[in-house]
């Protein structure tokens, strides 16, 4: 690797900030997929605080969670467990979907 | 089929902008083509292991590997993305003049070529990926609906390659002298775009914090779903609503990219002069 190279990539990482430990007590909440569709359908989460999502995809085929409101992005193998991290959130409704079977799976996170 | 086409369309159509604009900015780099089908075959070979092993990667560093390996993904395309413009910026005012002095600079084309190798192949393995596992479920849940659903894949696959083709189309009309500057503009944005989605990414994973979840909201005036905010999103880098680690992502690795590019072309223009 050229010089060159080497110094784009020093100086893009000394651009970032150190990267910060996860904070322990996050709260957790849970969904599954199961035939295509989110249980539960609407999650009720705590406005301005993060939040510690798991979803477990109980189908055999991978699906991808998706949200342009969270703006999260996820794919989750066939029976597999996912966590993302999502918020703080502003009192509001956050739809998401299963991109792979948008037809049926469907859901809203809902922080109040 | 429809839905099937659209979402393999979408995915397709990162890689695709990508790789027209690569194979544009390459124009003068001998033997580009055969490097850039080795790119391509290289993203699609792993798209597929990546597709396999997608359980093993999520699962790794404790639930956030895939998260983790997107980041490292995309933070490599930028790099060799950062490393294309600064080495055209050194050569570009040499290859505006004449497309052939390349073969002069053999050694470096030679490292050029390995940049762009590594580019297409990452993108392509990044988005493949994504496609392959979506098309596996579809025949994987059988059907009879299944065999129209690929074909809608495959209708995706090639209104992806076209778009990318047009823009490469489109690129090669612009003239010479300015045609370096151009593309190299546009590849200082799909880095940056890149480093705003890798900063989303470990955002997700709960490594960065994300400053501010949205920054804005133009998810009314021009949502992400739509046409022009998709090829914008690939372009640019743009998102309806970002937050505000990702604006500080893309300010940093564009500002670093430009004045790197500045530097090398000053410094290397005494040598273009005395020619």
């Amino acid at each position: 690797m050229s010089r060159i190279a080497r110094l784009v990539a020093l100086s893009i990482a000394a651009c970032l900030p150190a990267a910060l430990p996860a904070a322990a007590a996050d709260a957790v909440f849970t969904l599954v997929i199961q035939d295509h569709r989110f249980q539960p359908p609407e999650l009720i989460v705590p406005a301005g605080k993060k939040v510690k999502l798991v979803v477990e995809n109980r189908d055999a085929t991978p699906e991808e969670f998706e949200s342009h409101a969270l703006n999260r992005e996820k794919v989750i193998a066939g029976k597999a467990t996912a966590t993302i991290f999502i918020g703080p959130l502003k009192p509001g409704r956050y739809p998401f979907v299963g991109e792979y079977n948008e037809a049926t799976a469907k859901g809203v996170i809902v922080a109040q | 089929m429809f839905a099937t086409a659209v979402i393999v369309f979408r995915e397709v159509l990162e890689a695709a902008l990508l790789i027209g604009i690569i194979a544009a900015a390459t124009r003068a780099v001998p033997g580009r083509n055969r490097w850039l089908a080795a790119g391509i075959a290289a993203g699609i070979a792993g798209a597929g292991l990546v597709a396999l092993g997608t359980e093993r990667i999520a699962e790794m560093a404790s639930g956030i590997g895939q998260e983790l390996f997107n980041a490292v993904v995309l933070g490599l395309a930028v790099v060799m993305l950062a490393w294309h413009n600064l080495w055209m910026s050194a050569s570009g005012a040499a290859l505006s003049a004449d497309a052939r002095s390349v073969g002069s600079e053999i050694s470096s084309g030679r490292r050029a070529r390995s940049v762009l190798l590594i580019v297409v192949g990452l993108a392509v393995l990044r988005e493949g990926s994504e496609t392959v596992l979506f098309l596996y479920g579809i025949a994987a849940s059988g059907g009879g609906a299944s065999g129209s659903m690929l074909l809608g894949g495959v209708v995706g696959i090639v209104a992806g390659v076209a778009v990318g083709a047009l823009v490469y189309a489109g690129l090669l009309r612009i003239p010479l002298r300015w045609f370096f500057a151009a593309t190299g503009v546009l590849v200082l944005f799909v880095a940056a775009g890149m480093a705003s989605q890798a900063a989303r990414l470990l955002i997700q994973a709960d490594v960065l914090p994300s400053l501010a979840t949205p920054l804005w909201d133009t998810s009314h005036l021009l949502p992400q779903t739509s046409v022009a905010g998709t090829l914008l999103h690939s372009l640019v880098g743009y998102e309806a609503q970002p937050a505000g680690m990702q604006l500080v992502f893309y300010v940093s690795v564009l500002a670093a990219i430009a004045v790197g590019m500045r530097w090398v072309h000053r410094k290397s223009e005494p040598r273009h002069a005395r020619r």
